[in-house]
């Protein structure tokens, strides 16, 4: 009896969005009278920070500071249709959405700024500052404020733009069922050092150094505090948590806080993470969704560590030390 | 049934209530004195969302009655700031990405407090321990280690 050591690893594949029946996302943009820009959605930020993103993307698109954007993300009654902020589909679905969108609005107040400037429309850029001038002759310029209060009170213009970003469904070929679930794949991949004691079962998690390719990090920060904990969250899933222990039968499921288990502040395992960026062809931006993969290759990983470090293969979650005695008890019969 | 008379001082300003007996002070908090800073996860004293100080103690407000709070001094993340200043706490948790849903960050700033009111230059297993009846759910914990750690540190730094 003695305490065990693996290593693992495992790389992944993970798609942005699913298609079940096509995937639609619809973005409305219009600006105040004193050039703020407003996103209204119908998509929820239950804290994964899309509001931030899509402020983001829209400010970028429009040419204005992300402090000009307010996102709106409404409700089911009021917003423009979206599937939901789930599979990892926000930033990439919403974002294209918001994107088109954005660029219609920007077209009526290029053309708004080119009435006030009696210039062409296509002569001019924006700032980033809240600006609007001829290309070349920065001293030839109107505010956007100004822009959009000359919109609404003398040119009687609507600075506004619509957006819909669909993947159409994808029928399986009727001899071979291929088809296309999915589109822009992200990519990832674990490594990761386990110590198993053979006697009681036990899995310390000792290190785990994950690299993701996520297209373009909008938000380099936001990605990273998804990717840290994910990584912990994959941890859990593979070592701690279910509801049914030993489905299909409920008992012993957690059923609080006491008995649902996850690991604790004291059981962290020394994580790295690194995110590569390959901008995807079709994501607004080059982002693709780093949403759920983030939680995912350490699962095969660990599985694969533990099997390292004392030869049972488990194909159950979660990996409990009961699991790992039964099949170190099977392996000795054998 | 009868109502109890409870006055108690929350965030430094007094509040006199009438509470229903065996009434959980994060219910009052929340239902009568308006501070919905405290989070009520599990209602039974193990997530630790709804940890505010008494008298300067972490308490698990939804396991203590409010009739137990005659006369306390009740302090809730609503009372971390100061005239729109941020607590270096609340700061640091920013600065350090270290809130994603933000459900748990009331109760982890209170432990955080506790902790710093008495040890303002903790060791990493320090901070460990003063969170580990806190449950989080997205930031993986290493976050809010490391901006409890800085917030220290920038204390140390100021009074220095």
């Amino acid at each position: 009896m003695a305490v065990r050591r693996g290593r693992g690893v495992a790389a992944i594949n993970y798609p942005t969005g699913m298609n079940l029946g096509g995937d639609p996302s619809q973005a409305l943009v219009h600006s105040t009278p004193t050039g703020n820009f407003m996103v209204t959605l119908s998509s929820v930020d239950l804290g994964q920070g899309l509001k931030q993103v899509i402020s983001q993307i829209c400010a970028e698109t429009i040419g204005v500071p992300t402090d000009r954007v307010v996102v709106d993300t409404a409700d089911t009654d009021t917003g423009p249709h979206c599937m939901g902020t789930f599979a990892s589909r926000g930033t990439h679905r919403i974002g294209n959405a918001v994107i088109q969108a954005a660029k219609e609005a920007r077209q009526v107040m290029l053309e708004v700024a080119a009435e006030e400037l009696e210039v062409n429309a296509a002569d001019l850029e924006t700032d980033g500052a809240g600006n609007i001038h001829v290309k070349g002759a920065p001293q030839k310029a109107i505010s956007i404020f100004d822009t959009a209060l000359s919109a609404h009170f003398t040119r009687g213009r609507s600075i506004s733009g619509r957006g819909m970003f669909l993947v159409p469904r994808s029928f399986p070929e009727t001899e071979t069922g291929a088809m296309k679930p999915a589109t822009c794949y992200a990519h990832a991949c674990t490594v990761t050092e386990v110590e198993v004691d053979d006697e009681t079962g036990e899995v310390t998690v000792l290190t785990v150094k994950n690299v993701f390719e996520i297209g373009r990090a909008l938000n380099p920060k936001m990605v990273e505090q998804q990717l840290v904990g994910g990584s912990w969250m994959g941890i859990s899933h593979t070592l701690y948590e279910t509801t049914e222990p030993y489905y299909p039968a409920r008992d012993h499921g957690g059923s609080d806080f006491n008995e649902y288990l996850m690991p604790g502040p004291g059981d962290l395992a020394d994580t790295e993470i690194i995110v590569l960026e390959r901008p995807s062809a079709d994501g607004p931006y080059g982002a693709k969704g780093p949403g759920e993969m983030c939680a995912n290759p350490q699962i095969p990983a660990l599985a694969n560590a533990i099997f390292d470090a004392v030869g049972v293969r488990i194909d159950h979650l979660p990996i409990t030390p009961e699991r790992i005695l039964r099949a170190l008890k099977e392996q000795r019969r054998v | 049934m009868a109502k109890v008379p409870v006055q108690f001082s929350l965030n430094g300003s007094e509040k006199a209530e009438f509470v229903d007996s065996g009434a959980t002070l994060l219910a009052v908090l929340r239902g009568k004195a308006g501070d919905t800073s405290p989070k009520g996860g599990c209602h039974q004293g193990t997530c630790g969302a709804c940890s505010v100080l008494i008298d300067g103690e972490l308490r698990l407000s939804c396991l203590t009655l409010a009739e137990t709070c005659e006369g306390a001094e009740i302090t809730t993340t609503a009372g971390l700031a100061e005239a729109g200043v941020l607590h270096p706490l609340q700061r640091a948790f920013m600065d350090g990405f270290a809130a994603q849903c933000g459900f748990c960050t009331p109760g982890m700033l209170m432990a955080a407090k506790a902790l710093l009111d008495r040890t303002p230059n903790p060791t990493r297993e320090d901070v460990v321990e003063a969170i580990s009846g806190n449950v989080c759910r997205c930031t993986g914990y290493e976050p809010i280690i490391q901006a409890i750690l800085a917030a220290a540190r920038a204390n140390s730094h100021n009074a220095a």
